[in-house]
């Protein structure tokens, strides 16, 4: 094959955009485990590592871009570094949802709100599992196992309506928390528009393999949670 | 909901149609069932890998294939809806210009070598003559550049302004269409976008044809794409047709696929 170079570097920054997405993974889960334990010291760890993240997506966006003008691809490669240079910013701005996760753990402070610790769990995990399998479909360009992950969102938009539901409750019956109950639900929501992102990744997928830019999922719209 | 391009085209109406077009030199069958429709006022780039007709192809358009004694067609050429090779020979090539590879002007003057064309069609009025000179160099872009040196040798230009002045020569006698086979090749990179830019001012006027090697420059250059490979026996054929925008970001064939990402073979 002539295409080696492209072909090795190609196959480098595969190798890349998994190890940024194992990064991401980590950072949202130790986050919400931040939660869990109120450990401040990690949460201040879990908010610094994030430039770590971010060097890392600038590494890659300029690897791509170095590919892009030197080997001068077209088609599918072209289509699949084009996609590549989407998904390394989805990753990174993923990423800082865990940061803010971390951020609304120090402002939480020594409140006594109570935090659904396990339904955020329950978020982050199926976000994270989301994520996982995304990517591994996004590097081994398999569209089917794409197209079937952006259903699962369903799972993260209700745990966030049961929050939402719960807090705002607990927001009427008691006033005060109102500041509160706001930090509780900016953690739903990071956790919520971290799930989102998974399908921006799992669309590039069917754009790489197929050349059609579309849109997947649509729950947003129905549930009536997206403001942005 | 699936979003495919910013702007709508319409497509211009066709300009020149192959049908079942076969070319053969002696025994050999250099083109086998050439089915394409190019439209009027575009660049339609013709590109594949070497020995697969795009050049006899390109010939075909203005039977330049016919100056060599073996060379057999069937199958039809049409041009506005008149099959070319029923068509006067001299007429249809003053209706079909060609530019070449290497540039190659006449051993003449800058002018003598515009006006060379017309003055073999019949025209003598000086005026007139003059006035073609100088909207065919300033169509080829050249005009500025050589409008107080009209005397001078075409020889003493440099390789890109003796290839503008060739599409000056070519565009004096006012084609219809404009064939060009790699017409930058032997160009520095500056000369060969100046020769790509003014492919793109000429289209408003001429409809152009132009076989390529260089991937980058049909992807620049061009609005329709032509992909050709052959068959085991070499006789070539056309793998796919299509817009330049679609051909290099999502090609339907796998062999075209293969040919513009260099992994062909």
């Amino acid at each position: 094959m002539p295409r080696e170079t492209l072909d090795t570097k190609l196959s480098q920054i595969k190798d890349e955009i998994y190890l940024l997405g194992s990064m991401v993974e980590q950072s949202v889960l130790d986050s919400v485990d931040t939660l869990r334990t109120r450990d401040m010291k990690e949460a201040k760890r879990v908010y610094d590592e994030d430039n770590i993240i971010n060097e890392k997506r600038y590494a890659l966006e300029n690897a791509i871009i170095i590919l892009l003008a030197t080997q001068q691809p077209f088609a599918r490669d072209l289509r699949l570094l084009s996609a590549m240079l989407l998904v390394v910013n989805e990753l990174e701005r993923m990423a800082d949802y865990a940061k803010g996760i971390a951020k609304i753990n120090f402002k939480i402070g020594d409140s006594n709100i109570a935090i659904p610790v396990r339904d955020f769990q329950k978020m982050a995990e199926q976000g994270v599992s989301m994520l996982h399998r995304g990517l591994s479909a996004f590097i081994e360009q398999n569209p089917n196992q794409a197209a079937a992950i952006p259903q699962e969102d369903t799972i993260v938009d209700d745990l966030y309506n049961k929050i939402y539901r719960a807090t705002i409750e607990q927001a009427i019956a008691n006033p005060e928390i109102i500041d509160q109950a706001n930090n509780i639900l900016w953690i739903a929501h990071n956790l919520e528009r971290f799930a989102d992102r998974v399908t921006n990744i799992c669309e590039r997928t069917i754009f790489i393999t197929t050349g059609e830019l579309m849109e997947m999922g649509s729950s947003d719209d129905e549930n009536g949670i997206e403001f942005e | 909901m699936v979003i495919t391009s910013l702007e709508e085209k319409k497509p211009n109406k066709s300009k020149i149609i192959a049908r079942n077009f076969d070319l053969f030199y002696g025994d050999f069958q250099a083109l086998k069932d050439i089915n394409v429709t190019m439209p009027q006022n575009s660049i339609t780039a013709i590109i594949g890998p070497s020995g697969c007709g795009k050049s006899t192809f390109l010939r075909s358009i203005n039977r330049m294939n016919e100056l060599i004694p073996s060379v057999k067609t069937s199958g039809e050429i049409l041009m506005d809806g008149e099959d070319i090779y029923t068509q006067d020979v001299v007429e249809l090539r003053k209706t079909v210009g060609m530019v070449f590879q290497r540039p190659n002007p006449f051993p003449k003057s800058i002018f003598d070598n515009v006006a060379y064309g017309p003055r073999a069609h019949g025209l003598k009025n000086k005026n007139i003559l003059e006035e073609l000179v100088e909207k065919s160099l300033t169509d080829a872009a050249l005009w500025d550049e050589v409008k107080d040196d009209l005397h001078k040798s075409g020889l003493a230009l440099s390789g890109g302004q003796q290839q503008r002045l060739c599409i000056a020569r070519a565009l004096a006698v006012e084609p219809q269409v404009i064939l060009m086979d790699e017409p930058a090749s032997a160009l520095d990179p500056i000369a060969t976008l100046k020769i790509e830019e003014l492919i793109q001012n000429l289209k408003k006027e001429y409809t152009i044809v132009i076989v390529t090697h260089n991937m980058q420059q049909a992807a620049r250059a061009s609005d329709y794409t032509m992909v050709f490979n052959m068959y085991p026996d070499r006789s070539g054929y056309i793998v796919e047709y299509g817009e330049t925008s679609q051909i290099f970001t999502n090609p339907r064939e796998k062999t075209t696929e293969d040919y513009i990402s260099g992994r062909f073979g």
